[in-house]
């Protein structure tokens, strides 16, 4: 299912663009301010509220993940080299899923490690771990979405903010109704099951986050592959 | 405007199939009810700037979906058909490569998404036959116009396929690699394989290629051998370059000739216009016997692919 070839040239696609060297500070950030209001005598609660739900959880893991779930076929699509992949006998499912997998990977890591450490430096180990799977699961339905972004549109990037401020940042905040589509809301919910801690809540059930956060993952994937079967190559250049 | 053929009767099943095709976008007919075969050959598509040859390339490639018709390759759909791609190479007009790969490492990967058996050797001969070998492990982006345009024609290659479309493929490319393109693109075609180029430089359809498609205005105006597609076109005069032995003596004499519709008579000989191509061609010498002149020279004047275009567009 995932292509090697694919995967390799995604990957170094992606890490040798100079748009990716944005996704270092954030992750940095989120790490130093955690180590140093626990210095600076933070209590635990507040290290989780301000910089792991408020900063990383509502900001660095979405923005990460929409750097890099657009990055993997947004940037091939805007540049053209897609039509050299595109060109060969390959089930489009198995290039979908390839970058999924690069994005998938790329973000978790980028964002599961420092949210750990962050962890570890609010709480325990457990709560480190708890935070690093819920960045694993936000992983999946962000580059899922944002996947299926770059193929329903010209603007991804745009849309994706849309997404990340205005519908979860937002509305997530005044309309209660609209969290139940709030990836954020998931990954919060399933990193404090998984964490066993009383720092932070989501505001959807567990159950609710599993489904949707698969919903998300799949419908996002099985949206890019049909789209990806139609793709067009627009224009009359000569 | 009607379209002109030229094609010799074959029973051969066409590489390349379009069926009473069209496209458009809203209200803007881009390719307007085509129907082409191609057979194995070098066969070139001429058109003048947003005719539709692209359009056209885009949907034989299969990344444009025709609005009404059919476009085959080898007997099968080429929209939302991937397998296609196992018999057809695509060489778009585009430039966009992977710029942090090695020329080699482009190739391969070719050879690799092709699933081929011996990726590495594919790779290599691909590589050979663009004479790319000596830049193969430099990062593409460092490449020359012409040197990632070979890099793409390798990549299109790599697995030998039955049918080859080119948009634009001399873009950027010197004289010497231009020639060597040449060269390519005919053993390709020598060799049975099927080779589709566009350009908008009349003179490499002309050296490339005696068979070509003409699109203007989103129809086919003309397909087959350019010089017969002249010559079928009777209902535009013909000028030839006639050089004799009494050349006012023979502007005389052809003035009285139905298929001579002008002469201009000056220090080089006679320019002579005909109605009708075979007409005149035939009764050339009877005249020239039956008046005592010595032909010396029978030039047809207007022979250029450029000028079998220029018609083709004003009509």
């Amino acid at each position: 299912m995932i292509n090697a070839t694919i995967a390799r040239i995604t990957a170094r696609g992606l890490f040798g663009r100079r748009r990716f060297l944005l996704l270092l500070p954030l992750p940095l950030l989120l790490v130093g301010l955690a180590v140093l209001a626990r210095a600076l005598g933070a209590p635990p609660a507040a290290v989780a509220k301000f910089v792991i739900v408020n900063l990383g959880f509502a900001a660095v893991l979405p923005v990460i993940s929409l750097i890099v779930g657009t990055g993997v076929l947004g940037s091939e699509i805007d540049d053209g080299t897609l039509v050299h992949v595109l060109a060969k006998p390959l089930p489009r499912r198995e290039i979908i899923v390839s970058k999924l997998a690069v994005a998938v990977v790329a973000t978790a890591v980028t964002v599961g490690v420092p949210m750990f450490v962050g962890g570890l430096v609010a709480g325990s180990a457990r709560l480190g771990i708890g935070l690093a799977v819920g960045c694993v699961v936000g992983a999946f339905a962000y580059s899922g979405l944002f996947l299926a972004l770059s193929l329903l549109t010209r603007r991804p990037v745009l849309l994706g903010l849309l997404y990340v401020l205005l519908w979860e940042g937002l509305l997530g905040k005044l309309l209660g109704g609209t969290r139940v589509l709030s990836i954020q809301q998931y990954v919060t919910a399933l990193a404090a099951r998984v964490g066993d801690t009383d720092l932070f809540a989501g505001q959807v059930s567990v159950s609710v986050s599993v489904v949707m956060a698969i919903v998300f993952t799949v419908g996002g994937t099985l949206l890019a592959i049909d789209r990806l079967r139609s793709f067009s190559v627009a224009g009359e250049t000569s | 405007m009607s379209t002109v053929t030229a094609d010799s009767a074959t029973a051969v099943a066409p590489a390349v199939d379009l069926r009473g095709v069209s496209r458009w976008y809203g209200n803007v007919v881009a390719v307007n009810d085509v129907t082409m075969a191609l057979t194995a050959g070098v066969t070139g598509l001429l058109g003048p700037n947003g005719a539709g040859k692209t359009t056209l390339l885009h949907m034989m490639a299969g990344f444009l979906a025709p609005s009404r018709g059919e476009v085959l390759v080898g007997g099968a759909p080429t929209w939302r058909n991937p397998s296609v791609y196992r018999q057809l190479g695509l060489v778009s007009e585009r430039e966009a490569v992977h710029g942090f790969l090695t020329g080699w490492e482009f190739v391969l990967a070719s050879a690799k998404l092709h699933r081929l058996p011996q990726p590495e050797a594919a790779a290599r001969r691909a590589i050979d036959l663009v004479e790319l070998a000596d830049a193969q492990d430099r990062r593409i982006s460092t490449y020359s116009k012409g040197m990632r345009q070979r890099t793409r024609v390798a990549a299109a290659l790599v697995h030998d396929p039955q049918v080859l479309l080119l948009d634009e493929p001399f873009n950027g490319m010197d004289p010497r690699q231009r020639m060597h393109m040449m060269e390519l693109l005919h053993g390709m075609g020598e060799a049975g394989r099927t080779v589709l180029f566009s350009s908008h430089i009349l003179e490499e359809v002309e050296q490339v290629s005696g068979t070509v498609q003409v699109i203007v205005a989103g129809r086919l105006a003309a397909s087959g051998d350019y010089r017969h597609i002249r010559r079928l076109m009777t209902n535009r005069p013909h000028v030839f370059t006639v050089s004799s032995s009494d050349d006012r003596a023979l502007a005389v004499a052809l003035m009285g000739q139905p298929s001579v519709t002008g002469v201009e008579l000056d220090a080089g000989g006679l320019t002579v216009r005909a109605g009708d191509y075979g007409t005149f061609t035939r009764a050339l010498p009877k005249i020239a016997r039956g008046a005592g002149i010595r032909l010396r020279r029978v030039l047809p004047a207007d022979e250029s692919l450029e000028s079998v275009f220029s018609y083709l567009v004003e009509s």
